[in-house]
């Protein structure tokens, strides 16, 4: 007869957590990628200031470009911001979009993503799930841009229905293009590497467009730049929804950018991940 | 390609199993010739690799054997260059969904989220696993409370010691009960109790039916816990057998001294060859003397001598051959690959089976 340690005690306890349940039916592609959706938000539940990239850049954004440029290009603060504002908001939410990339390169570095990839269950749920939380985040900088835009003077001339189209278009555009930084986030190596790499892209995305200026005070082989880039697109589909006009090949042409995206960037996503060391 | 034809048959003398040693309840993994690049490296190669279900396996090499390597390739999560692996009949690549879910896997580094709790993590797995809501809270709080963190349960993970974090892995790792779970050095870097705690986890786990393959750079450990050993150098099974075999071709033991003086280690040495009869090796910290032997009589007159010719010895121990020594012994070089041109050429522990040749 030996003497009960207490390692005696908890090798009993563990074979008693091994025996004690059955094995579950296995769940499907909705219930992991919620389940995955779940845990996004709790690493803002437990590191809220990882809020902070769509709370105070948009502030700052609009606030900046409203008062920079508004008097000189349209005359008054208030005229511009009618137009600035629609702008501002796909600029954001596509510079934060950054951040997906950014996040799921930490986490695969800190080797939590081994764990997931040995798991039996839809592969592609692990980047689905915190896509669909960066959902949430883009809908709050949204929100953010449009409250304080109303208290500058905004006023959308579709009311409340043609901002959410215009809220509802931009985080389609935003989900898609999340694709590419999912896809950037597992090929680079290091953070900062891939920092620089979506900065270069997303800066000349978002300022040569027609954002700021009308294109047609820019010179010509600029303006040709901004008329294929599908920021442009994407801002006057969504002017159009906030204040009334009819814009519907333009709302069409960012649903086909975006489906493209989805289709080019999401299976190159699977690849590279299923590659992924 | 190696492949088992190469090994030897039975050895009359210690009883070794023949090369096509199959158990009645089948093999948990049956490896043939893996073999792993990275580029230039080859980090696995003609890895043989047969465990048999129900049992602990212990896999010993040094850092850089390809320890890892060859478990990630096993757990699906990479894709050999060449050579094939089946887990329990199932192949790695072209079934790997159907591996994945009688396997789990504790890797090196710890895979839990360092931002959530311990509790949000279980949940989490519990619920990819497919447990219902409530089920997997309740299936969570269980299994912290037998891995004794129900206290620490409710912390977010980077505020755990290394001993709580390990366990929590391993948790991680059993919310299905696989059949099969691999432990990447499971007990690196943790302290004597929390070592104790997870080889108490893993006696636990084989008894209650799950296969474990575990990878260790230390021979205490495998000899505590496994049936069987590979030891692994460069990415190749340069021996096999169960931890008697192994011990028994590299000798019982090892004593191990320590002087108070370097400048007396010529001398000691000298002293401790005659009167142990056996090489006595220099280690490479200048105060330290190691010698092959397991006569506790011998030893106890050796060290005698010692204090009889006035060498002051701060300490010393008898104890199991360290994996240094086992390497020394298996393949004439020490376990760090210095010397690639001395594989195979010194002699080897006729009890052994050998993969490759
Ligand atoms: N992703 C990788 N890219 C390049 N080389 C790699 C990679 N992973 C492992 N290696 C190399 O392969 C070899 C075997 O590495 P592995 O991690 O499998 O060894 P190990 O036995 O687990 O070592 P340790 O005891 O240090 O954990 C090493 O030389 C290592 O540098
Ligand atoms: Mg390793």
């Amino acid at each position: 007869m030996s003497i009960s340690t207490p390692e005696e005690v908890a090798q009993e306890a563990v074979r008693s957590v091994l025996s004690s349940t059955a094995r579950p039916p296995r769940p499907d592609a909705l219930v992991t990628s919620l389940t995955f959706w779940w845990r996004a938000m709790l690493k803002i539940k437990h590191v809220p200031e990882q809020l902070f990239d769509v709370t105070a850049f948009p502030v700052m954004f609009l606030l900046m470009f409203t008062y920079l440029f508004g008097g000189a290009l349209a005359g008054s603060t208030g005229a511009y911001l009618q137009e600035v504002l629609p702008g501002i908001l796909a600029m954001t939410v596509a510079m934060i979009t950054m951040y997906t990339g950014l996040t799921l390169n930490r986490d695969i570095q800190k080797g939590v993503h081994d764990r997931f990839r040995s798991l039996p269950i839809w592969r592609p749920s692990t980047l689905v799930g915190p896509l669909l939380a960066d959902g949430v985040r883009y809908t709050l900088a949204a929100a953010v841009i449009l409250v304080l835009g109303l208290i500058l003077g905004f006023r959308p001339g579709a009311g409340p229905m043609g901002v959410v189209a215009s809220v509802g278009l931009l985080l389609v555009f935003a989900f898609a293009l999340s694709w590419v930084w999912t896809m950037l986030g597992i090929v680079m190596r290091s953070e900062n590497a891939l920092m620089g790499l979506s900065m270069m892209i997303l800066f000349p995305l978002t300022f040569i467009s027609n954002v700021f200026v009308p294109p047609e005070t820019l010179p010509r082989w600029l303006e040709a730049f901004v008329d294929v880039n599908p920021i442009t697109h994407l801002v006057t589909a969504m002017r159009g929804l906030v204040h009334g006009h009819s814009v519907t090949g333009e709302i069409g042409i960012v649903l086909v950018v975006s489906a493209g995206l989805v289709a080019v960037f999401g299976p190159l996503t699977m690849y590279v991940y299923r590659k992924k060391a | 390609m190696a492949t088992n034809d190469t090994r030897r048959p039975v050895d009359a003398e210690t009883g070794l199993e023949s090369p096509a040693w199959v158990p009645p309840s089948g093999l948990a993994i049956e490896a043939a010739g893996l073999v792993k690049h990275f580029g230039e490296t080859v980090a696995v190669d003609g890895l043989d690799l047969r465990v048999p279900s129900g049992m602990v396996y212990g896999v010993l090499g040094p850092n850089g054997a390809g320890k890892t390597t060859a478990i990630r390739m096993l757990a699906t999560l990479l894709r050999p260059t060449e050579g094939s692996a089946r887990v329990f009949g199932h192949d790695i690549v072209d079934e790997a969904d159907a591996v994945r879910s009688r396997v789990s896997m504790t890797g090196q580094f710890a895979s839990v989220d360092e931002d959530l709790t311990g509790f949000e993590n279980l949940v989490l797995l519990c619920r990819l696993w497919g447990h219902p809501r409530r089920a997997a809270k309740k299936r969570a709080s269980e299994l912290l409370e037998a891995f004794g963190l129900a206290d620490a349960g409710a912390r977010q993970v980077k505020t755990y010691s290394g001993g709580m974090r390990r366990r929590l892995d391993i948790a991680a790792s059993i919310v299905v009960t696989p059949e099969l779970i691999f432990l990447d050095e499971p007990t690196t870097g943790l302290d004597p109790r929390s070592r104790n705690q997870v080889w108490e986890i893993v006696r636990a786990l084989v008894a209650a039916g799950t296969t474990v393959l575990l990878t260790t750079q230390y021979l205490d450990e495998a000899d505590q816990l496994a049936d069987r050993i590979a030891v692994i150098d460069r990415g190749r099974v340069i021996a096999e057998g169960t931890s008697t075999q192994l011990k028994a071709s590299v000798g019982s033991g090892a004593l191990h001294v320590r002087l108070l003086d370097p400048d007396q280690r010529p001398e000691a040495e000298g002293l401790l060859t005659r009167a142990l009869d056996v090489a006595v090796r220099a280690e490479a910290d200048p105060v330290a003397l190691s010698a092959r032997t397991s006569d506790p009589e011998r030893v106890a007159q050796a060290l005698t001598e010692l204090a009889r010719a006035g060498v002051g010895v701060a300490s010393f121990a008898l104890g199991q051959p360290s994996l240094d020594e086992v390497f020394l012994a298996l393949t004439g070089r020490p376990a760090e690959p210095a010397n690639p041109e001395l594989e195979g050429e010194t002699s080897r522990g006729p009890t052994i089976e050998e993969a490759s040749t």
